[in-house]
């Protein structure tokens, strides 16, 4: 606590010089520190650390997680082998090979189904909820919406290996439901709501006017979204679709409970995968601290690290590009 | 037999748009109103307006805020209708037809009843592409060819005198207009689907002096060909730039005659009093 406080508790920080000046006692209460410039203060402070912390635990994870990994990138490493090999094999005592091209396919492959699934319902239900949906149905979508985004990730996980797995051998008689499909419709589920709700802000930032002047010129309802308010809030819809893509591609525990774990190029979608994150979560609990197989876990962790960077920063920048262009 | 419908139709063939077929429809109204009243949920906003816009002509809409005069115009393209909570009672004719009829579509109607907003909103599309938008919608699955194109674009920013200054810069954004020529750009975008009213919402409410005076020019230019009808709040405006004037208060018309008219010899005494300044 500051001196002053609990000093002349009157003056509130301005005794000696406050009184010297003002004279009377009510003078320099009236223009002292009173208590809310002290909590102005405080807030201020702690807010400030609030919105720092962000900062220092991004660099934080950054460092550690490319300090865990970096002797193995610099050492053990076989760019080509890492990068052109499917042979993902570190517990093998022979030889351990660290192939990470299925994976990294895999994650992909997911992500690429998730977004074929989930781009045009998050799209549709945006447009839907943003422009033709009126008063209580609008609210209740939205409040749906925000509902699923919820779900906790093992639950998904759940729904993919009993309902969805079940659903997919008998409608595609493929004798394994845990599979890349199985693995994109469930995160196409996950990734839908944020889509849905940066979208919908997205037309929602489409001024008025256009609408109107659309309209008064008389253009149909979907003339004015296909013809004005689509291409207006295009940048927003970019970015909408782009941090569903981060949601998808960072997505660990639903993915490794619904697309089989099993290391394999694809060739359809009904083969089962392994990504990326799931790969870290299973192996990493069995790995010795500081081994390679526990450093080349890192190694896949910062290769997530640097594309979800890359991707979210993307989406930051496109969404910011429709205020900075207008 | 060419009489203008705003009914349900794929036919989006221009009704009797050319203004000099039969004499009698030369005579008759363009707009003719009756009897309406007009509600915002409870709040009901205008009381028995009976009024006849003449064809042609310049009428313009004066009277304090709140008056009701933005209502009745928007009530004629039935713009109005966005804000969803909206009643009407009576009748407004445009062209002869009830366009407060169930069976009417405002797409048919707003094709023929054209509007220039108080702020300029041209699309954020660019120049050629706000020129043709009205048009695009309204021709349906007719090919048309980018020369026929180009030739529709020329001729509707020559009119509003503006073809000279953008040219050269077709394809570039029309927000980067200067407001002056957004406001026109808005009105020429209306002329390639011969609307036959105009509706004008203080459209030179955000330009200076010297777009104001463009502006009106370019009414004067227009005028004959359309009917116009603009609401200001600019007394000297309605007084210089319209034929014909109509005096709103609390929701309900209080005078209409000629502008010299009604301007040098009111008869009613709130009119009076209202041009004279004593109130509004």
């Amino acid at each position: 606590m500051p001196p002053e406080m609990d000093g002349n508790s009157s003056t509130y920080g301005l005794e000696g010089k406050g009184a010297a000046l003002r004279g009377p006692e009510g003078a320099s209460r009236r223009y002292g520190r009173d208590w809310a410039w002290w909590q102005d203060k405080l807030v201020a402070s702690v807010v400030f650390v609030g919105g720092v912390s962000a900062i220092v635990f991004v660099l934080g994870i950054f460092a550690f997680v490319t300090r865990e990994g970096l002797g193995f990138i610099l050492h053990t490493m076989d760019v080509r082998e890492f990068f052109g090999s499917i042979a993902w094999r570190p517990t093998s005592l022979i030889r351990p090979t660290y192939g990470a091209l299925a994976l990294i396919v895999g994650t992909a492959f997911v992500t690429g189904l998730a977004m074929v699934f989930s781009v045009p319902f998050s799209l549709g239900a945006a447009i839907f909820i943003g422009e033709f949906a009126k008063g209580r149905v609008r609210e209740t979508l939205k409040i749906l919406v925000e509902l699923l985004a919820a779900v906790p990730s093992v639950v998904w996980g759940f729904i993919g290996m009993t309902v969805m797995n079940e659903f997919l051998i008998r409608t595609f008689g493929v004798p394994v439901g845990l599979n890349a499909m199985n693995a994109g419709l469930i995160l196409g589920l996950m990734a839908a709501p944020i889509m849905t709700t940066i979208a919908e802000d997205a037309l929602k930032a489409v001024p008025d006017g256009y609408r109107e002047a659309a309209e008064a010129m008389g253009a149909t309802r979907w003339q004015v979204v296909w013809r004005v308010v689509l291409p207006a809030a295009k940048n927003g819809l970019l970015g909408a679709v782009l941090l569903g893509v981060g949601r998808a591609f960072g997505e660990t525990m639903a993915v490794l409970m619904a697309s089989g774990h099993s290391i394999h190029l694809p060739t359809s979608p009904f083969d089962s995968v392994r990504a990326l994150t799931a790969t870290i979560a299973a192996e990493l609990g069995e790995t010795a601290v500081g081994s390679d197989h526990y450093r080349a876990l890192f190694t896949l962790g910062i290769l997530l690290f640097v594309v979800t960077f890359f991707i979210n920063l993307a989406a930051d920048l496109v969404v910011r590009g429709v205020r900075g262009g207008r | 037999m060419d009489k203008p419908t705003f009914e349900r139709s794929a036919g989006i063939s221009a009704p009797g748009t050319e203004g000099t077929g039969d004499p009698p429809a030369l005579s008759a109204p363009a707009v003719e109103i009756r009897q309406l009243n007009f509600w915002y949920g409870s709040f009901q906003a205008l009381f028995d307006i009976d009024l006849e816009i003449r064809r042609g002509r310049i009428t313009s809409l004066i009277g304090p805020s709140g008056c009701g005069k933005t209502t009745l115009l928007r009530s004629i393209n039935r713009i109005a209708d966005r804000l969803g909570y909206v009643r009407t009672t009576g009748s407004i004719r445009v062209l002869g037809q009830n366009i407060l009829d169930p069976s009417v579509e405002p797409v048919q109607l707003r094709k023929q009843v054209g509007m220039v907003f108080q702020r300029p909103n041209p699309l954020p599309l660019s120049i050629r592409d706000n020129v043709l938008f009205a048009h695009r919608i309204h021709r349906g699955k007719e090919a048309v060819g980018r020369s026929e194109e180009d030739a529709i674009v020329e001729a509707a920013l020559r009119k509003v005198l503006l073809w000279d200054s953008v040219k050269d810069r077709l394809h570039q954004k029309a927000l980067g207009l200067t407001l002056e020529e957004q406001q026109k750009l808005c009105i020429a975008r209306l002329l390639p689907v011969k609307p036959s009213v105009i509706l004008m919402d203080e459209p030179c409410s955000a330009l200076d002096p010297a777009g104001t005076e463009a502006v009106e020019e370019l009414m004067w230019e227009l005028r004959g060909e359309y009917t116009i009808l603009i609401v200001t709040h600019n007394m000297a405006q309605a007084r210089r730039a319209s034929e014909e004037t109509v005096f709103m208060l609390m929701g309900r018309v209080v005078e209409h005659g000629p502008t010299q008219e009604l301007f040098l010899t009111p008869r009613h005494r709130a009119t009076a009093d209202y041009i004279e300044g004593r109130y509004g």
